[in-house]
């Protein structure tokens, strides 16, 4: 999962095989958790908090921002696959908001300008 | 020529506003002259990134620095610790942060994180050789009698949990530290993990030999990788040293323990969900008896807490209950470790005694609004916390007090708003927010979380407004009695709140403002 990313639905009786589990039981954590994705996600995956401390902040804003610019809504990837957008609830920089996560890197007080400027490298 | 060391924080707070590319700038322009210390964070937020200097009379720190701002710094005299616009003087005497009491966060921003030499130079380990020199018992009383309540949310007092521990008969024993950090508005606990790592590390022994474990547990969320690669690098290096693994400290006490990664659920912050996902199961919440201290980890004894519980407790060890009894108000006692964000100008780690009030925190230590308009409202205690709004600054942060005003102290995040927010709209996102990250298990919290934010979206567009307040009352009743924990049971707070102190954010006609 780590690498690939997302557990195909046809390797979930695969998996089950191996871990002795049943269907079920695999099909469970895998739809439980936001972490596990039943798609390809974007190479680089993009992650705006819209929790309380970021949307008094301007979260929202960036929410419409980047949504307009990709062409995509939350949670979904830019027909190119170069761009998955996902909302996140905080980060855990809630002082120097709004937040956004690229893959691993977080940032901070970003701005519309900034916000532009990281989608535009990840493009 | 000496070297003259430079403190750069690693935090990711300070990353996420450049730190790296200050530390990268002005290793590669002081050259040999300047030795580059990734230190935690200080935990003054807004003055990120905060570079320090060692000079003779001690630290003198800068900030906000920009990567552009270092060659200026250095042309200035940086290394000498000379003026600039950006130089705060020396740390310590920083007012924010020289009023502040810091137990917990005492080493967090002037140590570097990961050297176990600098930990032990300021003072670390004396509370687990003080701890293993004691009989378990004796530990849990210190703990007991120091006051220490739960820092995750509800308060529990540590002590009482484990001597419950201690008490049960089991071959297995385990100390889970939860680091899921779910709560909006805070981030303490990260901060902790990436800068004193081995605080949490040497908390986790204490328990674990207070208790009779010999294994432990990390659960952090996925969204911290920072603190998830810190805490990883400093077991590591714990191990090489011998305070962790077979006979920690050359005693009779065996002790490993793990990082886990969570899923990316609010929920898994809940012991019991967290505790299945430690299992590999979904994270789904189990019903309480049996209590985790009796029946935790795969049906063993197990002491779930907190980061800044466990962290608090080498302290505790090291210097008395009583040190740590002495400070606070009431049965909130000690110190708590407060995060100020959102909508403010000084936001970042304020610990102090319990006792100061919301105002002192949001005013005094923050200033205010980052945006520079008056503030409206402030949440306290993450998303299931109440609003507030500033007619009630004179509140005292303890627990007690809290949640006589219908309100929770929770893991001490302060979220300011000003006054461009809709409350309504923060009603409803509450309901939102619960509906997403509901475990699924009670039909009043997965069902009622999403009728109620269509419910709030009818009140505010006016229809039916008096019924459907009454549905949205009777809907918060239903949450707060027929949910299994507090995330069913405490979102009608926020929602609760919101619509007493500004009801005129739902549209409500001046007649019903005053009911
Ligand atoms: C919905 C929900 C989310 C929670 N999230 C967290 C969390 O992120 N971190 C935490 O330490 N406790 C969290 N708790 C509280 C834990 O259930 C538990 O009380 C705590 O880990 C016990 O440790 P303490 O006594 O040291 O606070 C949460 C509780 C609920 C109901
Ligand atoms: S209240 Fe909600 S989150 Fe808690 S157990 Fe019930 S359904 Fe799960
Ligand atoms: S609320 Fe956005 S980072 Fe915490």
């Amino acid at each position: 999962m780590e690498d690939l990313g997302h557990v195909d639905p046809a390797a979930i009786p695969i998996l089950a095989d191996e871990l002795n589990l049943s269907k079920a039981d695999v099909h469970g954590v895998v739809t439980f958790y936001h972490d596990f994705r039943q798609s390809a996600p974007g190479r680089t995956t993009v992650r705006i908090c819209r929790a309380e401390a970021c949307q008094s902040v301007g979260a929202a804003g960036l929410v419409e921002q980047a949504k307009n610019r990709l062409g995509v809504g939350l949670g979904e990837t830019t027909p190119d696959g170069s761009v998955t957008l996902e909302q996140v609830f905080c980060l855990g920089n809630c002082a120097i908001g709004p937040s956004v996560q690229v893959g691993d890197r977080l940032y901070g007080r970003v701005g519309p300008q900034e916000l532009d400027r990281l989608l535009e490298v990840t493009a | 020529m000496t070297e003259v060391t430079v403190y750069v924080p690693r935090d990711s707070a300070a990353r996420s506003v450049g730190a790296d590319q200050v530390a990268e700038r002005i290793a590669a322009a002081a050259g040999p002259r300047a030795r580059v210390v990734r230190n935690g964070s200080r935990g003054l937020l807004w003055l990120e990134p905060l570079v320090e200097v060692e000079t003779p009379a001690g630290r003198v720190a800068y900030g906000p620095v920009t990567p552009d701002d270092v060659e200026d710094l250095l042309d200035a005299g940086l290394l000498d610790g000379a003026g600039h616009r950006l130089c705060l003087g020396p740390t310590e005497e920083i007012a924010w942060l020289r009023d502040q009491t810091r137990v917990t966060f005492a080493r967090v921003g002037v140590i570097d994180p990961l050297s176990p030499d600098d930990y032990t130079a300021h003072g670390g380990l004396a509370g687990l050789r003080r701890a293993l020199s004691l009989a378990p018992e004796q530990v849990v009383a210190e703990v007991t009698d120091s006051g220490l309540r739960g820092r995750g949310g509800a308060g529990f007092p540590a002590g009482i949990k484990w001597k419950t521990v201690l008490g049960a008969e089991s071959d297995l024993k385990f100390v889970c530290c939860n680091a899921d950090e779910g709560d909006s508005g805070t981030f303490a606990d990260r901060m902790l993990m990436e800068g004193d790592p081995f605080t949490l590390i040497e908390g986790m022994a204490i328990a674990a030999w207070a208790t009779g474990a010999s294994e432990g547990y990390i659960y952090i969320r996925s969204e911290y990788p920072d603190a998830v690669a810190t805490m990883r690098a400093a077991i590591d290096a714990a191990y090489a040293r011998g305070w962790l693994g077979k006979r920690v400290l050359d005693q009779d006490f065996t002790f490993d323990l793990f990082v886990r990664v969570g899923g990316g659920a609010y929920i898994c912050g809940e012991e019991t969900s967290m505790l299945e996902s430690l299992e590999g199961k979904r994270g789904t919440v189990r019903a309480k008896p049996p209590i985790p201290a009796l029946e935790g980890l795969f049906g063993r004894p197990t002491v779930v807490n907190n980061v800044l519980t466990l962290g608090s407790v080498p302290m505790i060890m090291a210097d008395g209950a009583e040190a740590f009894a002495g400070l606070g108000v009431g049965r909130s006692r000690g110190t708590q470790v407060f995060q100020l964000g959102g909508n403010i100008a000084r936001g970042g780690i304020v610990e102090t005694a319990f006792g100061i009030t919301l105002g002192e925190l949001v005013e005094g230590y923050g200033g205010g609004t980052r945006s520079g308009r008056p503030v409206r409202a402030v949440q306290v205690g993450g998303p299931l916390g109440a609003y507030l709004p500033t007619s009630r600054f004179d509140l005292p942060m303890d627990y007690e007090a809290f949640a006589a005003a219908g309100a929770m102290v929770g893991h001490g995040g302060v979220v300011v708003f000003d006054d461009t927010v809709d409350m309504a709209g923060q009603a409803r996102f509450a309901m939102e927010f619960c509906a997403a990250e509901s475990c699924g298990k009670c039909t009043p919290c997965r069902i009622g979380a999403v009728r109620g934010v269509e419910v709030i979206d009818r009140i505010v567009a006016g229809e039916n407004r008096s019924a459907n307040l009454k549905v949205l009352n009777d809907l918060c009743h239903l949450m707060t009695e027929g949910s299994l924990c507090a995330m069913g049971g405490l979102t009608p707070m926020p929602v609760r709140s919101a619509l007493t102190h500004f009801p005129g954010d739902f549209g409500a006609t001046s007649e019903e403002e005053r009911r």
